[in-house]
């Protein structure tokens, strides 16, 4: 057997592209891999990319992957589209925008499809993430899924998160669901060159002036106007982002939100872990299925049922 | 729970002409088949296909071309495949080829060639009956 987590670490992009495969399809022989790469993941820095359908997020992703590789940063990128809840499958053109960076080899893209996952990405994307950490990249850009406004899961993986909005795709104040403008570490408003972009631009620029008065916060996110396909206006985004970062490495506020994210993670692990456990046991021996029968037939109720496994479980 | 394997399909449209909605439609229906479509877009090298179906660790390429560049470019996919080690990745072609290309094109390593006017359902098919067995 191919010793994958080696590879990587030597940077093989096969093994790497081989074991994102199996993290996406849930295959049990990438554990013992991510197990060994674990101690090497953590030192890339990782940018959200979030917005509308259409907004830019790929341009964008394009032009600031390129400039940070003209800085001599090595850069993972991992774009999610959404799968067709009818067929499975899914289209993942965010490589179209990015077609010069596909012979880069300081560059690693990879497109995934939701799965029926909900929030905006996949439900492998974070485990990803680690892989073209350990992997070596220096920074990693995760380009979310461009719909509706609830997929705001992106804050929970990168360390600065960008809110592109649009003028004119109904992207203005008034329209946000509440909690989708507190996402933003960083406001870009692109497209500038369309009809709106100055107005939209004084629309969140006062929103983020309100919300310091509101709640005293200890920073205040950047609003940056960009038209990605012209190239103009990413050296601000550069530096935007780069100042959300010392931000965080001064404030300490880095290493609290990835421990943050290492309990949830953890915890998350153990949900998992437990109720493949159970699931797997009780639909073995056909006790499932019994228990179904009685709960369907009213002679039991789910949360005796319920209890009465655990405890069982939790003696054993 | 494990999920269902996918197939993934890089589909590509190498060579110089501006048009690619044939290459778009293939796409559309093979993710209405349930596969995966990295949809790559216009203008794209050999060494583009293969470094991202390489990354994308890719079951399967799809070509499409309608330049006449298909026997220079389809078989330096296959040539280049090989040389990174990924032997067993479907390769398929379409667009306007003509009959005589096509032997050639077999020999080269290309599985199939599909003509205009080939019913898709065939297309999905032979890519399914086809395709590597992940390990
Ligand atoms: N006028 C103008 N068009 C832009 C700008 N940036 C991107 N576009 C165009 O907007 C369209 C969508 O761009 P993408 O980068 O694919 O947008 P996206 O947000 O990644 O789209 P999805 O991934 O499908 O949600 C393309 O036709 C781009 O060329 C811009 O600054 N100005
Ligand atoms: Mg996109």
């Amino acid at each position: 057997m191919r010793d994958y987590a080696k590879e990587v670490l030597e940077g093989s992009p096969r093994a790497a592209a081989r074991l994102i495969s199996w993290l996406e399809d849930e295959d049990p022989r990438a554990l013992e891999h991510m197990e060994r790469l674990h101690a090497h993941t953590g030192r890339a820095y990782v940018v959200g990319i979030t917005g509308s359908p259409g907004a830019g997020k790929s341009t964008l992703t394009d032009k600031f992957t390129f400039a940070l590789r003209k800085q001599g940063l090595t850069v993972g990128i991992v774009a999610v589209d959404p799968s067709s809840p009818f067929t499975g499958g899914a289209v993942l053109g965010d490589r179209v925008r990015m077609s010069r960076l596909a012979v880069d080899p300081g560059v690693f893209i990879r497109s995934m499809a939701t799965r029926g996952f909900l929030g905006g990405l996949a439900k492998a994307t974070g485990e990803v993430v680690k892989v073209l950490d350990a992997f070596g990249k220096d920074v990693i850009v995760i380009e979310t899924v461009g719909v509706g406004q609830d997929e705001v899961d992106i804050i929970r993986l990168a360390d600065t998160t960008c809110l592109v909005l649009v003028p004119g795709l109904g992207d203005t104040i008034q329209s946000m669901k509440a909690g989708v403008m507190e996402i933003a570490d960083v406001f870009v408003i692109n497209k500038a060159d369309r009809p709106g972009a100055d107005q939209l631009y004084a629309e969140v620029t006062s929103r983020v002036e309100q919300d310091a008065h509101i709640r005293e916060r200890a920073w205040t996110p950047p609003v940056v106007k960009t038209v990605a396909v012209d190239d103009e206006g990413i050296d601000d985004l550069v530096e935007a982002i780069r100042s959300h970062r010392r931000f965080l490495e001064e404030s300490g506020a880095l290493e609290e939100r990835r421990r943050r994210r290492a309990r949830e993670e953890t915890l998350q692990m153990i949900h998992g872990e437990l109720f493949r456990r159970i699931r797997d046991r009780l639909t073995a021996d056909g006790e499932l299925e019994a228990l179904v029968e009685a709960i369907a037939e009213r002679r039991e109720s789910p949360y005796r049922a319920v209890q009465d496994v655990l405890a069982r479980w939790l003696r054993e | 729970m494990t999920q269902d394997r996918k197939i993934k399909i890089i589909v590509a449209k190498p060579g110089l002409d501006g048009h690619d909605r044939g290459a778009k439609l293939l796409a559309r229906i093979f993710a209405e088949a349930g596969m995966e479509v990295v949809y790559t877009g216009l203008r794209q090298t050999p060494e583009m296909i293969v470094e991202t179906a390489l990354q994308e660790d890719a079951d399967v390429v799809g070509l499409s071309s309608l330049s006449g560049v298909h026997m220079y470019f389809f078989p330096r996919v296959v040539e280049l495949l090989r040389e990174k080690g990924l032997d067993d990745v479907l390769v398929v072609g379409g667009g306007i080829i003509p009959k005589d290309d096509i032997p050639e094109l077999k020999k080269a390593g290309v599985a199939e060639i599909f003509g205009p006017g080939t019913p898709t359902a065939e297309i999905v098919e032979f890519i399914k009956k086809n395709v590597r067995t992940r390990d």
